[in-house]
């Protein structure tokens, strides 16, 4: 069934954004755009989370921050990509700390573009996100099956 | 109004504690999924579908399971039994001090599962866990002897159909009960272990190194416990059910809007101001009744 | 008549066996097994013996014993008074000389006249008695042969004075067995001061100076409860001519109220209730049989033991209400401070006081409900305080601290030593062992009786459930990923007996606890009270059910989650994100810390030295209140 659809729980994680999409992403949480209507819950725990949501890029430090985090968190999961620093490191691509997008470090399913990103694009991406989900847990329980079946 | 009391009394012991067992969790789930839905409201947005409690737990089951340490998870599935058989215990209509006893194992469970963990998170949570037991405790014990105090029986089957609302002789006993009743709910200003959905305090508290179905064990084993607090409530006016379960509602209404107009306390405050309560309002109500017998 | 004095005598010969034989024979250890078998077995005799039956009463006259004792009072007098001066403390000189002169007056003025009909006697609360003792403190002197060599090799510099311990600890066994045997108030008397003067060569073992003071304060508030106690037992003849405890209990009350109120004065002075706490704090200095078998399950038992019996004689008046705030204070106050308390012993001291309280005032209460709930919770926590006491012995050499701070991840570090330590406490508070059974009955019995007292039980118990979850959950906590040493192998084989018979026993003594209620606790009472508390059945199966199905499914989830939990991923804790594996992490500027997890205490609201004085205080008031009333 399409739980996962109902109730994506997310983890936000700054690298080494501006703030400015992070701060869009917790409007996406206020009263006017309302992320729980879908039951997506922020969870500050990797652990409760299936959506891992990065915004700006990742540079050495943070790289083995947002492993670890992606680590910990329970298949299934996605990680989506809020913002353009998250998606390539847009301007800050040359710089001698910044490795790139986040898919330097982690396989990303989802990427929302803006700088910052809306708050419409951010809920539009989380929703691609649980189809994602959805797919990730079908995918799981048939590699679950042909593991048992053989 | 006699409805409920005539199905309750037609049923036996068994199929009490059974039905309890099925359809509290569905009860309580729906409870949550409107204090959510209400909370959202108050907060001026739409809010989830009142069913999502569930989807939330069904996903969950989903989930895989990871552990920071395989023994952490046996203390959450002893939560749930005893919670779930102090409920059961109390619908069936049994001594009310069985019942407050066998919840305050239950928390117990909780907190050492917690502990276990060896997570200074989970500890912290752990620890303002048992500060909130310690906090409650005596006012839930005082609730059953006051109640002792009017109806002459600890059993809960004759404290239900005693024929005076327990409230005229216990106000000091529900005002203080009313008070502590927010922190069993673990709703602001005392939901200082763990944090429900929106809410968060020291990462999750008590449940941050729990995942997938364990934590969705431990939000049942609540809607559990929340049916059997909503239970005790009913209590207090048992003479006439039908008020009696609109009262319940009312106060778990009363319950989601302190949680909506309030910010959390610090420990030694819901400590000391729970306590503090406990003597100023529910004592002299309890004096006063064994000085009349 | 002649296994109560067998139980007298016997523990006696072995304590001089032990201090005659040469150390390190092979012979002592089986001599010490044998006896500590048969200290179990006899009073288990004489439980099976004496099942159903009323209270049995002996004359056992004995001129030679009328004249030693005395005499050997007298000793005692001298050699405390000798090591008091020697150490320059006047206090115990000033106390001892009052005594003395209470009981010699007594016994050359009206001691002639006096008649004894019935010097020992037996009882369901005797056996009770005697089965702690024998058992419990069978076990313990078994735990010393192990424990002892580990303590001397700690201790270099204390003199190694073994066999003087052993004699000490088998002396005490008998005169504990004389104190619950005994029917003649002047024998009880005088086992009374031998176990007041083992407790205090017993404190003084190690021979510092801490340990010094500690043994004096013992034997100064000792003391101060035995002039109490000499004082009664002479007001006691001269106004009734009886000093029987039977006889006393059927005479009026005006007559005989005072004396009792002082001899329950004395029990007050040895149960360590206040305004007397302190010197049970300040005896955990001893080496830890010492503290298991004294100052938990024996002695201070002796206190609770006198103050139930003789509560009859005050029940009704309003020195029993007294008594029973006496009693809930000390509940209450060390209820509270055993929050704040990171010394370990000092823990099980505070929560031992508190036991004691409670059953003090079940005493003060003295319906057939409370008296019930006394002797369940004597029984109860006598099992589980001394495995207790024994594990964190064991601990404190093994671990090289006290502190429970020091004890994390004692579950990986000493596994067996830490399931034990979560059986007894375990046994203290949670449902359906023992001690909750207690306390609901307890709360039950206080419902009707006295409406202070429950709110005081219903606040206590909410600070034990702190301090135990709070310790056990130290004790739980697992260090994810990390491989510790464990340091539990060079324990003893007798240390590992004594801590598995022990453990066994809490267990058991839950699993018998329908038989021990009503095959001996409630005839006790019918013959007391006349009725004997009717317990509601469907909790009885309730209590039951738990407590089965938890010895069910405890050890079966075990294993379940140690083997069918093999495949599950393991992560490690929530750092922040910055882990390095379960405990360290890298924080700011790259620097790596460690995680450390301290529990709270709460120093400022619970502390001793903020609640102790106000135990003391409200205990010395009440105390002067319960003399005032008894005197008018």
């Amino acid at each position: 069934m399409a739980w996962f659809k109902r109730s994506p729980w997310m983890i936000h994680y700054n690298a080494t954004s501006c703030n400015g999409c992070d701060i869009e992403v917790f409007a996406s949480l206020t009263p006017l755009y309302d992320l729980e209507r879908f039951g997506i819950i922020n969870t500050g725990n990797p652990k409760h989370a299936d959506i891992l949501a990065v915004t700006g890029s990742v540079n050495e430090k943070s790289t083995q921050v947002v492993k670890n985090i992606y680590e910990q968190m329970p298949n299934p999961k996605v990680v989506v990509a809020i913002g353009l620093c998250a998606i390539s490191g847009c301007v800050f691509q040359d710089c001698y700390n910044v490795l790139g997008g986040v898919d330097k470090v982690l396989p990303v399913d989802v990427y929302v573009p803006g700088c910052a990103a809306r708050p419409e694009a951010i809920i539009d991406g989380l929703m691609k996100a649980c189809d994602v989900l959805e797919e990730r847990y079908a995918e799981g329980k048939a590699a679950k099956r042909r593991v048992q079946g053989l | 109004m006699n409805i409920i009391q005539e199905t309750y009394q037609s049923l036996s012991l068994v199929e009490r504690m059974v039905a309890f067992v099925v359809l509290a969790p569905l009860l309580g789930g729906l409870l949550a999924g409107i204090d959510r839905k209400l909370s959202a409201r108050l907060q001026g947005r739409y809010g989830p579908p009142v069913r999502q409690p569930f989807f939330d737990a069904l996903k969950l089951f989903q989930k895989e399971r990871v552990v920071v340490n395989r023994a952490q998870n046996f203390p959450i599935f002893l939560f749930l039994l005893f919670t779930v058989f102090s409920g059961a215990l109390f619908f069936a209509g049994a001594d009310l001090l069985l019942t407050v006893f066998c919840l305050a194992v239950a928390g117990t469970f909780l907190v050492l599962g917690a502990f276990c963990v060896g997570s200074p998170f989970s500890h912290l949570g752990a620890e303002r866990e048992v500060i909130q037991m310690m906090a409650y405790e005596p006012m839930v014990i005082l609730v059953a002897v006051g109640m002792y105090q009017v109806t002459g029986s600890f059993k809960v089957a004759d404290i239900a159909q005693h024929q005076m609302p327990l409230l005229f002789h216990l106000p000091g006993v529900f005002a203080g009960f009313l008070f502590i009743l927010t922190i069993k709910f673990r709703k602001s200003p005392f939901d200082l272990s763990m944090s429900h959905h929106a809410h968060q305090e020291i990462v999750r508290g008590l449940t941050t190194e729990f995942s997938g179905p364990a934590l969705a064990l431990i939000e049942i084993a609540h809607w559990y416990e929340n049916v059997l607090l909503l239970g005790i409530v009913y209590l207090f006016l048992g003479s006439n059910p039908l008020l009696a379960v609109v009262m319940a509602l009312l106060v778990y209404f009363l319950e989601i809007f302190i949680d909506m107009n309030y910010a959390r306390f610090k420990w030694q405050l819901t400590l000391l101001s729970s306590w503090l309560i406990t003597a100023v309002v529910a004592v002299p109500n309890i004096i006063v009744l064994s000085t009349l017998r | 008549m002649y296994p109560l004095i067998f139980l007298v005598l016997f523990p006696l010969l072995i304590a001089f066996l032990a201090l005659a034989l040469p150390r390190g024979l092979l012979i002592k250890k089986v001599i010490g097994v044998l006896a500590n078998a048969v200290l179990c077995g006899v009073p288990v005799y004489l439980l099976v013996a004496h099942l159903g039956q009323e209270a049995t009463y002996y004359q056992a006259k004995s001129h030679l014993v009328d004249a030693a004792m005395p005499l050997i009072e007298v000793v005692i007098a001298v050699y405390l008074i000798y090591v008091s001066v020697r150490s320059r403390r006047y206090l115990p000189v000033l106390l001892v000389v009052l005594q003395s002169v209470a009981i010699l007056a007594f016994e050359f003025t009206g001691g002639h006249t006096l008649e004894v009909e019935h010097n020992l006697f037996v009882d369901q609360f005797s056996i009770i008695m005697a089965l702690i003792v024998g058992c419990i403190g069978g076990a313990i002197c078994l735990f010393a042969f192990g424990y002892m060599p580990e303590f001397h090799h700690h201790y270099q510099e204390v003199p190694d004075r073994r066999r003087y311990f052993a004699f000490l600890l088998y002396l005490f066994l008998a005169a504990m067995f004389g104190i619950v045997f005994s029917n003649n108030l002047m024998w009880i008397y005088f086992f009374w001061e031998i176990t007041t003067l083992c407790s205090f060569l017993l404190i003084g073992y190690k021979n510092d100076k801490p340990s010094q003071d500690s043994a004096f304060k013992a034997l100064n508030m000792n003391l101060i409860g035995g002039v109490a106690f000499a004082v009664g037992l002479v007001y006691l003849y001269n106004a009734s001519h009886v000093m029987e405890l039977d006889k006393v209990l059927g005479l009026d009350k005006g007559m005989v109220l005072l004396p009792a109120v002082c001899i329950v004065f004395a029990g007050l002075a040895k149960s360590a209730q206040f305004p007397f706490s302190s010197w049970l704090t300040g005896a955990m200095v001893a080496p830890t049989p010492v503290s298991a078998l004294l100052h938990s399950s024996t002695m201070v038992k002796a206190g609770v033991y006198i103050i139930l019996r003789l509560a009859p004689v005050l029940q009704n008046t309003a020195a029993s209400k007294v008594l029973t705030m006496i009693g809930g204070v000390s509940f209450l106050i060390t209820a509270l401070i055993a929050v704040s308390q990171r010394n370990a012993k000092k823990v099980l001291a505070y929560s031992t006081i508190s036991n004691l309280g409670l059953i003090v005032a079940c005493a003060g209460v003295n319906t057939d409900a409370a008296v019930w709930s006394a002797l369940v919770l004597i029984i109860f926590h006598a099992v589980a305080k001394s495995l207790l006491f024994l594990c964190v012995g064991v601990i404190e050499y093994k671990v090289g601290s006290r502190d429970i701070e020091d004890m994390d991840y004692l579950i990986m570090r000493m596994p067996k030593l830490a399931t034990c330590m979560l059986i007894g406490m375990a046994g203290m508070y949670i449902a359906p062992f023992g001690m909750v059974i207690a306390k609901f009955a307890t709360l039950k019995a206080f419902v009707n009786e006295s409406p202070v007292m429950t709110v005081i039980l219903a606040y206590g118990s909410a600070a034990t459930l702190f301090f135990w979850v709070k310790w056990m959950g130290k004790v739980m906590s697992i260090k994810g990923g990390a491989s510790l040493e464990v340091v539990e192998d060079r324990v003893s084989r007798w240390e590992w007996t004594t801590l598995g018979i022990l453990a066994a026993a809490t267990v058991a003594v839950c699993v018998a606890f329908p038989f021990i209620a009503f095959q001996v606790i409630n005839p006790y009472l019918r013959e007391v009270f006349g009725q004997a508390p009717i317990v509601d059945t469907f909790n009885v199966y309730v209590i039951l059910i738990l407590m089965i199905s938890l010895w069910i499914v405890l050890p079966l989830g075990l294993l379940y989650y140690r083997t069918l939990g093999k495949g599950i991923r393991t992560v490690a804790t929530y750092l922040g994100g910055g882990n390095i594996d379960d405990v360290s992490y890298e924080g700011a500027m790259g620097k790596v810390g460690e995680i450390e997890i301290k529990s709270y205490y709460m120093e400022k609201y619970f502390g001793e030295n903020v609640l102790f004085p106000v135990g003391v205080y409200l205990a010395l008031t009440f105390v002067f209140i319960m003399f005032g009333v008894a005197a008018l």
